[in-house]
Protein backbone atom coordinates (compact mmCIF):
# COMPACT_ATOMS: atom_id res chain seq x y z
CA UNK A 1 0.00 0.00 0.00
CA UNK A 2 2.81 2.38 0.87
CA UNK A 3 5.65 1.32 -1.17
CA UNK A 4 4.14 2.59 -5.21
CA UNK A 5 4.71 0.64 -7.98
CA UNK A 6 3.62 0.10 -11.21
CA UNK A 7 0.51 -1.26 -10.50
CA UNK A 8 -0.92 2.03 -8.65
CA UNK A 9 0.12 3.85 -11.65
CA UNK A 10 -1.61 1.57 -14.13
CA UNK A 11 -4.94 1.81 -11.71
CA UNK A 12 -4.95 5.13 -12.07
CA UNK A 13 -4.81 5.19 -15.87
CA UNK A 14 -7.38 3.16 -16.57
CA UNK A 15 -9.84 4.67 -13.96
CA UNK A 16 -9.09 8.20 -15.85
CA UNK A 17 -9.70 6.09 -18.85
CA UNK A 18 -13.12 5.24 -17.81
CA UNK A 19 -14.12 8.40 -16.53
CA UNK A 20 -13.61 9.38 -19.85
CA UNK A 21 -15.33 6.61 -21.60
CA UNK A 22 -18.20 7.41 -19.27
CA UNK A 23 -18.20 10.65 -20.30
CA UNK A 24 -18.63 10.32 -23.95
CA UNK A 25 -21.20 7.65 -23.34
CA UNK A 26 -23.44 9.25 -20.89
CA UNK A 27 -22.80 12.84 -21.71
CA UNK A 28 -26.10 13.65 -24.69
CA UNK A 29 -26.04 17.42 -24.30
CA UNK A 30 -22.63 19.56 -25.25
CA UNK A 31 -20.25 18.46 -27.67
CA UNK A 32 -17.50 20.03 -26.38
CA UNK A 33 -17.52 17.97 -23.01
CA UNK A 34 -17.22 14.88 -25.14
CA UNK A 35 -13.83 16.54 -26.77
CA UNK A 36 -12.69 16.53 -23.65
CA UNK A 37 -13.50 13.60 -22.36
CA UNK A 38 -11.43 12.23 -25.44
CA UNK A 39 -8.75 14.15 -23.79
CA UNK A 40 -9.30 12.69 -20.68
CA UNK A 41 -8.62 8.73 -22.69
CA UNK A 42 -5.57 10.51 -24.14
CA UNK A 43 -3.95 11.57 -20.99
CA UNK A 44 -4.85 7.80 -19.88
CA UNK A 45 -3.05 6.24 -22.48
CA UNK A 46 -0.07 8.61 -21.52
CA UNK A 47 0.07 7.59 -17.94
CA UNK A 48 0.27 4.38 -18.73
CA UNK A 49 3.59 5.02 -21.85
CA UNK A 50 5.19 7.02 -19.04
CA UNK A 51 4.93 5.01 -15.81
CA UNK A 52 5.74 1.81 -18.21
CA UNK A 53 9.04 3.53 -19.49
CA UNK A 54 9.94 4.85 -15.87
CA UNK A 55 9.32 1.46 -14.50
CA UNK A 56 11.41 -0.58 -17.15
CA UNK A 57 14.03 1.90 -17.44
CA UNK A 58 13.07 2.30 -21.33
CA UNK A 59 13.42 5.71 -22.75
CA UNK A 60 10.87 5.24 -25.59
CA UNK A 61 7.94 5.44 -24.01
CA UNK A 62 8.53 8.77 -23.01
CA UNK A 63 9.07 9.78 -26.55
CA UNK A 64 6.12 7.96 -27.93
CA UNK A 65 3.76 10.40 -25.42
CA UNK A 66 5.49 13.04 -27.18
CA UNK A 67 4.28 12.34 -30.53
CA UNK A 68 0.98 11.25 -28.58
CA UNK A 69 0.78 14.75 -26.74
CA UNK A 70 1.31 16.09 -30.55
CA UNK A 71 -1.66 14.19 -32.40
CA UNK A 72 -4.07 15.24 -29.13
CA UNK A 73 -3.33 18.96 -30.02
CA UNK A 74 -3.79 18.59 -33.20
CA UNK A 75 -6.93 16.49 -32.94
CA UNK A 76 -8.39 19.62 -30.38
CA UNK A 77 -7.92 22.12 -33.19
CA UNK A 78 -9.35 20.02 -35.76
CA UNK A 79 -12.48 18.83 -33.74
CA UNK A 80 -12.58 22.21 -31.88
CA UNK A 81 -12.62 24.10 -35.67
CA UNK A 82 -15.39 21.46 -37.13
CA UNK A 83 -17.75 22.25 -33.65
CA UNK A 84 -17.11 25.89 -34.84
CA UNK A 85 -18.22 25.87 -38.32
CA UNK A 86 -21.10 23.50 -37.59
CA UNK A 87 -22.25 26.18 -34.70
CA UNK A 88 -22.02 28.42 -37.41
CA UNK A 89 -24.31 26.64 -39.94
CA UNK A 90 -26.46 24.54 -37.44
CA UNK A 91 -26.92 27.66 -34.41
CA UNK A 92 -26.64 24.10 -31.82
CA UNK A 93 -23.74 21.76 -30.72
CA UNK A 94 -26.37 19.88 -28.23
CA UNK A 95 -25.22 16.50 -29.25
CA UNK A 96 -29.18 15.33 -29.47
CA UNK A 97 -29.99 17.78 -31.89
CA UNK A 98 -27.33 16.92 -33.85
CA UNK A 99 -28.63 14.23 -36.03
CA UNK A 100 -28.51 14.94 -39.50
CA UNK A 101 -26.94 11.46 -40.69
CA UNK A 102 -30.15 9.78 -38.67
CA UNK A 103 -27.58 7.64 -36.99
CA UNK B 1 8.70 6.17 0.83
CA UNK B 2 5.63 7.23 2.92
CA UNK B 3 5.86 11.12 1.65
CA UNK B 4 6.17 9.66 -2.04
CA UNK B 5 3.00 7.18 -1.47
CA UNK B 6 0.99 10.14 0.43
CA UNK B 7 1.99 12.65 -2.49
CA UNK B 8 1.09 10.03 -5.04
CA UNK B 9 -2.87 9.63 -3.01
CA UNK B 10 -3.08 13.05 -3.13
CA UNK B 11 -2.28 13.59 -6.95
CA UNK B 12 -4.26 11.10 -8.22
CA UNK B 13 -7.01 11.85 -5.90
CA UNK B 14 -7.34 14.92 -7.22
CA UNK B 15 -6.92 13.97 -10.20
CA UNK B 16 -9.51 11.56 -10.05
CA UNK B 17 -12.46 14.06 -8.73
CA UNK B 18 -11.71 16.42 -11.25
CA UNK B 19 -11.76 13.88 -13.94
CA UNK B 20 -15.16 12.66 -13.01
CA UNK B 21 -16.12 16.78 -12.48
CA UNK B 22 -15.09 17.20 -15.89
CA UNK B 23 -17.37 15.24 -17.52
CA UNK B 24 -20.40 15.89 -14.83
CA UNK B 25 -20.48 19.76 -13.95
CA UNK B 26 -23.55 21.52 -15.18
CA UNK B 27 -21.51 24.56 -16.49
CA UNK B 28 -19.09 24.03 -19.42
CA UNK B 29 -16.57 26.79 -18.07
CA UNK B 30 -16.69 24.60 -15.07
CA UNK B 31 -15.48 21.42 -16.88
CA UNK B 32 -12.86 23.29 -18.80
CA UNK B 33 -11.69 24.59 -15.44
CA UNK B 34 -11.89 20.96 -13.80
CA UNK B 35 -9.51 19.56 -16.97
CA UNK B 36 -6.96 22.17 -16.21
CA UNK B 37 -6.70 20.87 -12.59
CA UNK B 38 -6.56 17.25 -13.90
CA UNK B 39 -3.47 18.05 -16.36
CA UNK B 40 -1.94 20.15 -13.83
CA UNK B 41 -2.25 17.33 -11.28
CA UNK B 42 -0.97 14.52 -14.09
CA UNK B 43 2.20 16.57 -14.87
CA UNK B 44 2.92 16.79 -10.96
CA UNK B 45 2.75 12.95 -10.87
CA UNK B 46 4.65 12.89 -14.07
CA UNK B 47 7.52 14.85 -12.19
CA UNK B 48 7.34 12.98 -9.34
CA UNK B 49 8.18 9.90 -10.83
CA UNK B 50 10.84 11.24 -12.90
CA UNK B 51 9.59 12.28 -16.21
CA UNK B 52 10.21 15.84 -15.68
CA UNK B 53 10.86 17.11 -19.48
CA UNK B 54 6.89 15.42 -20.02
CA UNK B 55 5.60 17.19 -16.95
CA UNK B 56 6.27 20.55 -17.89
CA UNK B 57 5.14 20.22 -21.60
CA UNK B 58 2.24 18.94 -20.61
CA UNK B 59 2.01 21.95 -18.82
CA UNK B 60 2.87 24.08 -21.68
CA UNK B 61 0.95 22.52 -24.33
CA UNK B 62 -2.51 21.06 -22.17
CA UNK B 63 -2.89 24.11 -20.01
CA UNK B 64 -1.57 26.53 -22.56
CA UNK B 65 -2.92 25.82 -25.69
CA UNK B 66 -5.39 22.95 -25.38
CA UNK B 67 -7.34 23.88 -22.42
CA UNK B 68 -7.43 28.15 -23.44
CA UNK B 69 -8.46 26.61 -26.66
CA UNK B 70 -11.09 25.19 -25.34
CA UNK B 71 -12.32 27.97 -22.95
CA UNK B 72 -11.78 30.33 -26.04
CA UNK B 73 -14.43 28.31 -27.92
CA UNK B 74 -16.67 27.76 -24.76
CA UNK B 75 -16.65 31.48 -24.87
CA UNK B 76 -17.17 32.08 -28.66
CA UNK B 77 -19.84 29.72 -29.07
CA UNK B 78 -21.83 31.04 -25.82
CA UNK B 79 -23.06 27.40 -24.58
CA UNK B 80 -22.90 28.80 -21.12
CA UNK B 81 -26.81 28.58 -21.22
CA UNK B 82 -26.66 25.07 -22.97
CA UNK B 83 -26.50 23.65 -19.63
CA UNK B 84 -24.65 20.37 -19.72
CA UNK B 85 -27.70 18.12 -18.19
CA UNK B 86 -26.91 14.60 -17.42
CA UNK B 87 -29.62 12.32 -16.34
CA UNK B 88 -32.92 14.51 -16.91
CA UNK B 89 -32.60 14.50 -20.87
CA UNK B 90 -35.70 13.69 -22.69
CA UNK B 91 -37.62 10.66 -21.63
CA UNK B 92 -36.59 8.70 -24.87
CA UNK B 93 -32.96 7.97 -23.78
CA UNK B 94 -32.31 4.82 -22.56
CA UNK B 95 -28.51 4.41 -22.77
CA UNK B 96 -27.44 5.54 -19.82
CA UNK B 97 -28.04 2.01 -18.29
CA UNK B 98 -26.18 0.33 -20.86
CA UNK B 99 -23.70 2.90 -20.98
CA UNK B 100 -22.97 2.86 -17.28
CA UNK B 101 -22.81 -0.91 -17.74
CA UNK B 102 -20.58 -1.27 -20.61
CA UNK B 103 -18.26 1.62 -18.95
CA UNK B 104 -17.94 -0.78 -15.87
CA UNK B 105 -17.11 -3.81 -17.94
CA UNK B 106 -14.31 -1.83 -19.36
CA UNK B 107 -12.76 -0.53 -16.18
CA UNK B 108 -13.10 -4.03 -14.83
CA UNK B 109 -10.89 -5.94 -17.77
CA UNK B 110 -8.98 -3.14 -17.49
CA UNK B 111 -8.20 -4.05 -13.68
CA UNK B 112 -8.33 -7.67 -14.61
CA UNK B 113 -5.45 -7.27 -17.18
CA UNK B 114 -3.16 -5.36 -14.68
CA UNK B 115 -4.10 -7.90 -11.90
CA UNK B 116 -2.82 -11.01 -14.18
CA UNK B 117 -0.22 -9.29 -16.00
CA UNK B 118 3.40 -11.06 -15.44
CA UNK B 119 6.95 -9.45 -16.96
CA UNK B 120 8.12 -11.09 -19.91
CA UNK B 121 11.55 -13.28 -18.45
CA UNK B 122 13.31 -11.61 -21.51
CA UNK B 123 12.21 -8.06 -20.94
CA UNK B 124 14.57 -6.18 -19.17
CA UNK B 125 16.77 -7.69 -22.13
CA UNK B 126 14.77 -6.04 -24.99
CA UNK B 127 15.05 -2.74 -23.59
CA UNK B 128 15.71 -0.71 -26.81
CA UNK B 129 16.80 2.81 -25.21
CA UNK B 130 17.95 2.41 -21.31
CA UNK B 131 18.03 5.38 -19.02
CA UNK B 132 20.58 6.96 -18.58
CA UNK B 133 20.99 8.30 -14.92
CA UNK B 134 23.83 10.16 -15.47
CA UNK B 135 22.03 12.75 -18.21
CA UNK B 136 19.31 14.55 -17.25
CA UNK B 137 15.22 13.75 -18.50
CA UNK B 138 15.68 16.17 -20.41
CA UNK B 139 19.41 15.84 -22.08
CA UNK B 140 18.47 12.17 -23.10
CA UNK B 141 14.85 12.93 -24.89
CA UNK B 142 16.69 15.29 -26.96
CA UNK B 143 19.89 12.72 -27.76
CA UNK B 144 16.99 10.14 -28.81
CA UNK B 145 14.21 11.99 -30.65
CA UNK B 146 16.82 14.39 -33.01
CA UNK B 147 18.54 11.08 -33.59
CA UNK B 148 16.81 7.45 -33.41
CA UNK B 149 13.15 9.00 -34.08
CA UNK B 150 14.18 12.32 -36.19
CA UNK B 151 11.61 11.14 -38.94
CA UNK B 152 8.75 10.74 -36.23
CA UNK B 153 9.67 14.25 -35.21
CA UNK B 154 9.27 15.61 -38.43
CA UNK B 155 6.11 13.89 -39.21
CA UNK B 156 4.50 14.61 -35.80
CA UNK B 157 5.08 18.74 -36.81
CA UNK B 158 3.83 17.89 -40.41
CA UNK B 159 0.54 17.19 -38.48
CA UNK B 160 0.71 19.83 -36.52
CA UNK B 161 1.20 21.51 -39.74
CA UNK B 162 -1.89 20.02 -41.25
CA UNK B 163 -3.52 20.60 -38.36
CA UNK B 164 -3.18 24.35 -38.16
CA UNK B 165 -3.92 24.74 -42.07
CA UNK B 166 -7.32 22.78 -41.58
CA UNK B 167 -8.28 24.62 -38.51
CA UNK B 168 -7.85 28.14 -40.38
CA UNK B 169 -9.27 26.60 -43.59
CA UNK B 170 -12.41 25.50 -41.83
CA UNK B 171 -13.25 28.47 -39.95
CA UNK B 172 -12.27 31.48 -42.33
CA UNK B 173 -15.19 32.44 -43.85
CA UNK B 174 -15.55 35.94 -46.36
CA UNK B 175 -18.54 38.28 -44.66
CA UNK B 176 -20.14 40.10 -47.35
CA UNK B 177 -21.33 43.76 -46.31
CA UNK B 178 -18.22 44.68 -44.45
CA UNK B 179 -16.24 47.41 -46.11
CA UNK B 180 -12.61 46.50 -46.53
CA UNK B 181 -9.86 47.95 -48.38
CA UNK B 182 -8.65 46.97 -51.87
CA UNK B 183 -5.58 47.66 -52.88
CA UNK B 184 -6.09 47.01 -56.31
CA UNK B 185 -8.82 48.47 -56.67
CA UNK B 186 -7.34 52.31 -54.94
CA UNK B 187 -3.89 51.80 -57.34
CA UNK B 188 -5.77 51.21 -60.46
CA UNK B 189 -8.74 54.01 -59.82
CA UNK B 190 -8.94 56.23 -62.86
CA UNK B 191 -8.58 60.12 -63.06
CA UNK B 192 -12.28 59.97 -64.79
CA UNK B 193 -13.72 57.43 -62.35
CA UNK B 194 -13.29 59.97 -59.31
CA UNK B 195 -13.84 63.28 -60.84
CA UNK B 196 -15.95 64.87 -62.73
CA UNK B 197 -16.45 68.23 -64.29
CA UNK B 198 -19.46 69.63 -64.66
CA UNK B 199 -20.64 73.20 -66.23
CA UNK B 200 -22.35 75.09 -63.01
CA UNK B 201 -25.10 77.24 -64.49
CA UNK B 202 -25.61 80.54 -62.69
CA UNK B 203 -28.01 81.00 -59.53
CA UNK B 204 -28.94 77.04 -59.85
CA UNK B 205 -25.91 75.48 -58.09
CA UNK B 206 -24.85 71.67 -58.45
CA UNK B 207 -26.63 68.74 -57.10
CA UNK B 208 -24.71 66.56 -55.31
CA UNK B 209 -25.70 62.66 -55.29
CA UNK B 210 -27.10 62.86 -58.91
Amino acid sequence: MLSIGLGHYLTLAAIIFTIGIVGIFLNRKNIIVILMSIELILLAVNINLVSFSIFINDLSGQVFTLFILTVAAAEAAIGLAIIVVYYRNSGTIRVEEIDRLKG
Amino acid sequence: MIAHAIVFYIFSLIAIVSAIMVTVSKNTVNSVFFLILDFISISCLFIMIGAEFLGMIMLIVYVGAVAVLFLFVVMMLNVAQQKNEWFNSSGRSSHIPVGLLVSIIIFFELIIVIGGWKYKPDLLDSIAIEINTDLTNTQSLGSVIYTDYIHLFQLSGMVLLVAMIGAIVLTFRQRSGVKRQSYFKQISRDRKDGIELVNVENNKGVKIDA
